[in-house]
C-alpha cells in the first residue's frame, strides 16, 4: 500500500469597505487525523495579528482556532498551510455488510446499552440546520432502498444518482440556499450535493457525515470540485474547498463517497473537519462588528509531493 | 373565632368530573377555604365589586403588561388578575415542593450527563433522538461544564390536578422560565385587595426568592473581584418585558440587550457609561439558540458574539445555562422515572401526565389504537405541528394523522388527556355568585448552595371561559395568586429570614452607579431630547393656532411651524398634529418618545412610567376622534410638564440622570436659541403681536407680565428669552446648568468637561441686547449680530450633543455581521 502525500495552501482574503472595530473568528483549518489520512505539519498564518489566539476541540472531534481582533482593520487575511499523507483505502465489496434495514432499526432506541460506535452514528442521522429531512428527499430516494441491500449499495447507488441527474453549476446556489431548492432546480455544487446525499440517507433512518476539505485535481477548469480527465495538467490557484459525505456502515465503520465526482473517495480527499452539516464545519466563520460590505477571495492549491 | 356567614349565595354547585379545589364531593368548603369564604360573605356584593375594581384598577397602575411596548398607538395588553387566590394548605404543599425540588435536581443532572458523559444515552435510559434531535441541544455546548455544575438555576414545573386530587406535571420549563416576576407582583396587588386575609390565614411569604437566585448566580468571580450579573433581554418587542425589567429592578442588576455587552479574550464586559466592565453571570431571558452568533444562530442579532468562548473559558455563568432548553419537550417525560433511579436512586414523587414517545414501536401502536382518548403533539419545538385532540378528527384527519405518525414516529407524542381541577373565580359584573374555571399551576424552583429552594407560590393561570382542559396566556386566560397556608411558627420564622434577605449590603448599592450600560444611558439621553422637543413643538404649535385670526402674524407663524415640521404647508393642523407618518411632526416625535422610554423603563419609576404611557393613550385616543387640536395640545402640555417634574424630582441623580439633563437643556438651546435667530436674522423690527407669540412659543408669557407689566417690547422680551438666569426657559439657565453637570459628569468619570459651549456663551453675552430696539442702520445690525450669534450658539449646541455621542455611546452604533467562507 502506498501513501501519497500533498502540500495544501489554502488563502482567504476579507476586504471592508469600511473599518472593521472587532472581531471574532472561528477556523476549521487544520487537518484530521483519521484510518486514511495522517497530518504531518500544518500552520495557520493570520494578519492582521489577532490580539487573541486560541484552540479547542469541538464535540465532533475537530480542532477549531478561535482568534480575536481589537484593533480596527480592513483586511483580514488568513493562510493555512499543511502536509498530509494519504493512505489507500482498502477495498470493500459494496455488496457487503449489513443491510440497511438492519442498521436503520439499530440506530433507532431500543431501550438497550449501546457500543460507543453506535452512539456516534446517533449523533449524525437526525435533523440539522442545513439538512432538514422532508418526504420528497425520502422519495426521491426510494429506488436506491431495494430491500436487503447493504448500506454501502444504497449509497453508492444514491451517490450515482445525485451525479447522474444533477448540474453541477457553480454561482447557482449559496450557502444559504434552502436544500429544497436545490432539489427542485437539479443543480448547485459540492456543498449541496453533499447536503443532498446526507438528507436522503438520513431520510431513511441512516447516519450521514458531511466532510469538509480538498481535492487534488490535475485539472485546467476554474472549478474542479469536478474531476477533470486525468491526464490533463494540473493548474495552481485552479483548487477550491470540497465537500463530501461519509456514511455509517457496519462493519466496515465510516465510508467517505464523493456525490460531485462520482467516486468513492480515497488519495484525493484530503479532510479538514466533518460535523453534522456545512454549519459545523465552516473554514472560516466569524461576527464582525463595522465593516460595512466586503470582498472576499478564497485560494486553494494542493499539490502532490514526490513519494517518500 | 371568626363568625361563620351564609356562603350559599357564593357557592356554584360541584363537578361529577373534576377536582374543585373549594368544595368537597358533597359540595361543602373545604376546611381551609373557609377563612376567605367567610370574609366574601360577610362582604357581599360591596367586597366582590371593590375587590374586582381594586385589582383591575392595580394592575394598571402598576404598569403589569404581557406586551409593554410603550408606542402612540397604546397596544399594551394588561395582564389579567382574579382577585380570588388559589389557596393550598402545608400538607399538600409539602409534597408539592418536596416533588418540585426533586424533579429540578432530576433534570440538572440529566443536563450535565448530556451534555457531558451520556452515559444515560450509551445506556439506553433515554432516546438519543430526543437530544440530538433537538434544536435547542447545543452541540457547542458538549463537553463544556458550568461553575458547580449548576445548568439550572430556575426552573418551573406546570401542575395540574386530576379529579382524583393528585398533582400532576404537565410540563417542564428549564430554558427561560418565565412568570416568577408576575407571581410576585400578583401577590403584591392581591395583599392589598384581601389585606387582612394574608396575616390572619398565614399566607407564606414570596420575599427571599429573588434574593437567592441572585445570589447563586453571583458566586465570586476566579479573580476575586465583586461579581457583577446582568438581565439579558431580547428587547421590548418581547412578550414578557415588563417580566425582564420588573426582574432587574427586583434583584438591583442592570437590565441589558446584546449588544450592551461585549467579550474580548474569553471574558464578558458590559459596555458602561464608565468603560468596560467585567461580567461575571448572566440572567438571560433570550433563548438558548440566539444568545451567540459566532457558534451558534447566525442570523441572530439579539445576541453576544464569543459568549459560548467565555462559557466554555469558565469565565462566565448563564442562568439557565446555555442548552437546557433542550429538556424542553413532553417526550423527555416518559424516561424520567428510569433516569431518576439512575442519576438519585429515587422514585419521582411527583408524577408526569402519562405520555408515549412515538419513536418506540409499542409506544407508536399503543398511540395508535387509542388515539380516541390522546392528544398528539409535536416532540420538537420548531415543528410547524398544532396538537391535536384525537376524538375531535373525522375519518379522513385521522387516517392523515396516523400515516404522519407511521413514516416519521419519532416527531410524535400522544398524551393522556388530563380533566383539570376547578376553582374559584370572580368576574366584574353585578352577580356575587363565583363561577368555576380550569387551571393549571406554575411552580418555581431556584439552585441555591444547600439545593433547590421552591417557591412558596406561584403563578395558577385559568381559563379565559368556564371549564376547558386547555389555558394559556396567549388564548386570554387569566392568573390567580397562590396562597401556600403555613402554620403560625413557620409564617414568623420566614418573614424574619426575609427581611434578611432582601436588604442589600452596603457594597451592592455602592457597586450600582457605575453600571449603568452606555445604551440605557443614550436612550436616557434621547429620552431626555425628545421630552423636551415634544414640549417646545407642542408650545410652538399651541402658540401658533391661538393666533390663528391675526393675520400679520399667522403667516410667520405658520412658516416657523413648517419649519420645525409640526405643521404641513397645505394641511390642516388637525391632520397633521396627528399625523405619525409626518416624520418630523408631534405624533412621530411622541413616539420616539415612549420608545426611548420603553428601552430606559428599568430605570424609571412605576410613577414615571405609567404618566408616560397614560400621555401615549390620551394622544392616541385624541387622534382617533380628531379632538380638537388646541384641547389636544393643552392636555399634552400638562403631561409633559409633569415629565419635566419626574425627571428633576423622582430619579436618581447619577451619571444617567445626568446625560437625561444634558439632552433636555441642549434640546432647549437648539430649539430656542435657533427661532429667536431665525425672527432676527432679517435685521427687521418685531412687532407687538409676534412678541407675544414668542414669548408664548417661550413659555414665559406669565413670567414676562409679572415682571413687566407693559405690553411686550423687543428688549426685556429677549433679555427674558435669552439671558433671564432666574427663568428656568431661559437660555442662560441652560447653559449655567449645562456648566454644571457637564463638571459632576467629568468628576464622576475622571475626565475633563467638555468647554464647547464657553466661547459662544461668552461672546452672546458680550453682544447683550443693547441697542437692539434703536431704528436705522445701526439697530438693524445689532439685531442681525445677535441673531448670528444665537446660531452660534445653536450649533454648538449640535455639535456638544455629537461630542456627548461619541464620547459615551459611540460603541452601541455599529452593526453586527455574520461572515463564513
Amino acid at each position: 500500500v502506498s501513501a501519497v502525500r500533498y502540500a495544501v495552501r489554502h488563502e482567504t482574503l476579507y476586504r471592508y469597505r469600511g473599518e472593521v472595530v472587532h472581531s471574532h473568528q472561528q477556523l476549521h483549518l487544520t487537518p484530521r487525523n483519521s484510518s486514511r489520512q495522517s497530518c504531518l505539519q500544518h500552520a495557520i498564518e493570520i494578519s492582521p495579528a489577532p490580539s487573541m489566539r486560541s484552540e479547542y476541540v469541538d464535540t465532533f472531534g475537530n480542532l477549531v482556532t478561535r482568534v480575536e481582533f481589537d484593533r480596527p482593520h480592513n483586511r483580514l487575511q488568513v493562510i493555512a498551510r499543511m502536509q498530509v499523507s494519504l493512505d489507500e483505502v482498502p477495498e470493500i465489496d459494496l455488496e457487503e455488510g449489513e443491510s440497511w434495514e438492519q442498521v436503520r432499526d439499530q440506530l433507532c432506541y431500543n431501550a438497550n446499552s449501546r457500543e460507543e460506535e453506535w452512539v456516534e452514528g446517533m449523533r449524525y442521522r437526525g435533523e440539522s440546520p442545513y439538512v432538514r429531512i422532508k418526504r420528497v428527499l425520502g422519495d426521491y430516494a426510494s429506488d436506491c432502498l431495494r430491500p436487503g441491500t447493504s448500506v454501502l449499495s444504497v449509497a453508492n447507488a444514491l451517490m450515482a444518482k445525485v451525479h447522474e441527474e444533477f448540474t453541477y453549476a457553480p454561482g447557482a446556489t449559496e450557502i444559504a440556499t434552502p436544500l429544497l431548492e436545490v432539489f427542485g432546480n437539479r443543480r448547485g455544487v459540492c456543498q449541496d450535493f453533499a447536503h443532498l446525499m446526507i438528507a436522503c440517507l438520513r431520510s431513511a433512518g441512516l447516519a450521514a457525515r458531511y466532510v469538509s476539505g480538498y481535492l487534488h485535481t490535475r485539472g485546467t477548469e476554474a472549478d474542479v470540485c469536478a474531476l477533470p480527465p486525468a491526464d490533463s495538467p494540473r493548474l495552481l490557484g485552479a483548487d477550491a474547498s470540497h465537500a463530501w459525505v461519509s456514511v455509517f456502515a457496519p462493519p466496515w465503520g465510516w465510508v467517505e463517497f464523493d456525490p460531485t465526482n462520482n467516486l468513492r473517495v480515497s488519495q484525493e480527499h484530503v479532510a479538514l473537519a466533518w460535523g453534522r452539516d456545512f454549519g459545523d464545519v465552516s473554514p472560516l466563520r466569524g461576527v464582525i462588528l463595522g465593516g460595512g460590505t466586503h470582498k472576499l477571495a478564497v485560494s486553494v492549491d494542493v499539490e502532490a509531493l514526490p513519494a517518500v | 373565632m371568626r363568625m361563620r356567614a351564609d356562603n350559599t349565595q357564593l357557592l356554584y354547585p360541584g363537578s361529577m368530573q373534576r377536582y374543585d379545589e373549594l368544595l368537597e364531593r358533597d359540595g361543602t368548603v373545604r376546611q381551609h377555604w373557609r377563612p376567605l369564604i367567610d370574609h366574601l360573605a360577610l362582604g357581599g356584593a360591596d367586597t366582590a365589586r371593590r375587590c374586582v375594581e381594586m385589582t383591575r384598577r392595580l394592575v394598571i397602575e402598576n404598569g403589569v403588561t404581557y406586551n409593554v411596548y410603550a408606542d402612540a398607538q397604546g397596544r399594551d395588553r394588561p395582564w389579567q388578575l382574579d382577585p380570588l387566590p388559589l389557596l393550598i394548605d402545608a400538607k399538600e404543599w409539602a409534597e408539592i415542593e418536596s416533588g418540585v425540588q426533586q424533579r429540578a435536581q432530576l433534570l440538572n443532572a440529566l443536563l450535565a450527563d448530556l451534555y457531558g458523559p451520556q452515559f444515560l444515552i450509551a445506556e439506553g435510559i433515554v432516546p438519543a433522538e430526543l437530544a440530538f434531535g433537538h434544536p435547542n441541544f447545543l452541540w457547542s455546548v458538549h463537553g463544556t461544564r458550568p461553575l458547580g455544575n449548576t445548568w439550572l438555576h430556575l426552573y418551573a414545573a406546570d401542575l395540574a390536578r386530576a379529579p382524583d386530587g393528585r398533582w400532576w406535571v404537565l410540563s417542564d420549563r428549564t430554558q427561560t422560565p418565565s412568570g416568577p416576576g408576575y407571581a410576585l407582583e400578583n401577590r403584591a396587588i392581591i395583599a392589598r385587595v384581601l389585606p387582612g386575609l394574608v396575616s390572619e390565614m398565614g399566607v407564606r411569604p414570596l420575599t427571599g426568592f429573588f434574593n437567592a437566585l441572585r445570589q447563586n448566580i453571583m458566586q465570586a468571580g476566579e479573580d476575586g473581584a465583586a461579581p457583577l450579573a446582568v438581565v439579558l433581554t431580547p428587547g421590548p418587542f418581547n412578550e414578557t418585558y415588563f417580566e425582564h425589567a420588573y426582574l432587574a429592578r427586583q434583584m438591583g442588576l442592570p437590565l441589558v440587550q446584546g449588544q450592551d455587552l461585549t467579550v474580548r479574550a474569553d471574558t464578558v464586559y458590559l459596555k458602561t457609561l464608565g468603560g468596560l466592565r467585567r461580567v461575571h453571570a448572566i440572567l438571560r431571558r433570550l433563548d438558548d439558540d440566539y444568545c451567540d452568533p459566532l457558534e451558534l444562530r447566525a442570523d441572530s442579532a439579539l445576541g453576544v458574539p464569543g459568549l459560548l468562548g467565555a462559557v466554555r473559558a469558565g469565565r462566565l455563568t448563564v442562568a439557565n445555562a446555555l442548552g437546557s432548553g433542550v429538556l424542553e419537550s413532553a417526550a423527555w417525560l416518559g424516561f424520567l422515572p428510569g433516569a431518576a433511579g439512575l442519576l438519585l436512586g429515587e422514585t419521582l414523587r411527583l408524577p408526569s401526565v402519562a405520555t408515549w414517545w412515538c419513536g418506540e414501536r409499542p409506544a407508536l401502536d399503543y398511540a395508535i389504537a387509542h388515539l380516541d382518548r390522546l392528544v398528539v403533539k409535536p416532540t420538537f419545538p420548531n415543528q410547524k405541528f398544532e396538537p391535536r385532540f384525537g376524538r375531535n378528527l373525522d375519518e379522513d384527519e385521522r387516517a392523515l394523522l396516523i400515516a404522519r405518525l407511521r413514516s416519521r414516529p419519532y416527531a410524535y407524542v400522544a398524551q393522556e388527556r388530563i380533566a383539570l381541577s376547578q376553582a374559584p373565580s370572580w368576574r366584574a359584573g353585578a352577580n356575587v355568585r363565583l363561577t368555576p374555571r380550569t387551571l393549571t399551576m406554575r411552580v418555581y424552583a431556584v439552585a441555591t448552595a444547600s439545593g433547590y429552594q421552591v417557591l412558596p407560590g406561584g403563578l395558577a393561570r385559568i381559563a379565559a371561559e368556564g371549564v376547558v382542559d386547555i389555558v394559556s396566556s396567549q388564548r386570554g386566560g387569566g392568573s390567580k395568586d397562590v396562597w401556600v397556608l403555613a402554620d403560625a411558627d413557620v409564617t414568623r420564622n420566614a418573614a424574619n429570614d426575609s427581611s434578611a434577605a432582601t436588604e442589600p449590603t452596603v457594597t451592592q448599592r455602592l457597586r450600582r452607579h457605575d453600571d449603568l450600560p452606555s445604551q440605557l444611558v443614550e436612550n436616557l439621553y434621547w429620552l431626555g431630547r425628545y421630552s423636551e422637543r415634544c414640549e417646545n413643538k407642542a408650545r410652538l404649535l399651541r402658540a401658533t393656532l391661538a393666533m390663528r385670526t391675526n393675520v400679520a402674524i399667522w403667516r410667520t407663524a405658520r412658516e416657523a411651524c413648517v419649519h420645525y415640521g409640526v405643521l404641513k404647508a397645505d394641511e390642516e393642523p388637525t391632520e397633521s398634529l396627528y399625523d405619525d407618518a409626518q416624520e418630523f411632526g408631534l405624533a412621530a416625535d411622541l413616539g420616539r418618545l415612549g420608545w426611548c422610554a420603553t428601552q430606559s423603563r428599568s430605570r424609571l419609576s412605576a410613577e414615571h412610567w405609567r404618566s408616560i404611557s397614560v400621555m401615549q393613550r390620551h394622544f392616541h385616543e385624541s387622534g382617533a376622534t380628531l379632538a380638537d387640536p388646541l384641547e389636544t395640545l393643552d392636555r399634552l402640555l400638562v403631561s409633559l410638564t409633569a415629565l419635566c417634574g419626574f425627571a428633576l424630582d423622582d430619579m436618581t441623580q447619577d451619571d444617567g440622570w445626568r446625560l437625561l439633563m444634558l439632552g433636555r437643556r441642549l434640546e432647549r438651546i437648539q430649539f430656542l436659541a435657533g427661532l429667536v435667530a431665525a425672527r432676527l436674522a432679517d435685521g427687521g423690527l418685531i412687532g407687538q403681536g409676534e412678541l407675544e407669540w414668542l414669548l408664548d412659543v417661550g413659555g414665559v408669557s406669565i413670567t414676562y407680565r409679572t415682571r413687566y407689566v407693559s405690553t411686550p417690547r423687543l428688549q426685556p422680551v429677549l433679555e427674558m428669552l435669552i439671558f433671564e438666569e432666574s427663568s428656568p426657559r431661559a437660555l442662560a439657565f441652560q447653559w449655567q446648568a449645562i456648566r454644571h453637570t457637564l463638571a459632576d459628569l467629568a468628576q464622576s468619570l475622571g475626565s475633563v468637561p467638555d468647554d464647547q459651549l464657553e466661547e459662544p456663551v461668552a461672546q452672546l453675552s458680550a453682544i447683550a441686547t443693547a441697542g437692539v430696539e434703536d431704528s436705522g442702520a445701526h439697530g438693524a445690525a445689532r439685531r442681525q449680530l445677535l441673531s448670528a450669534s444665537l446660531s452660534v450658539l445653536a450649533a454648538s449646541a449640535g455639535r456638544l450633543s455629537d461630542r456627548l455621542a461619541l464620547r459615551h455611546f459611540s460603541h452601541v452604533d455599529l452593526d453586527l455581521q455574520t461572515v463564513a467562507t
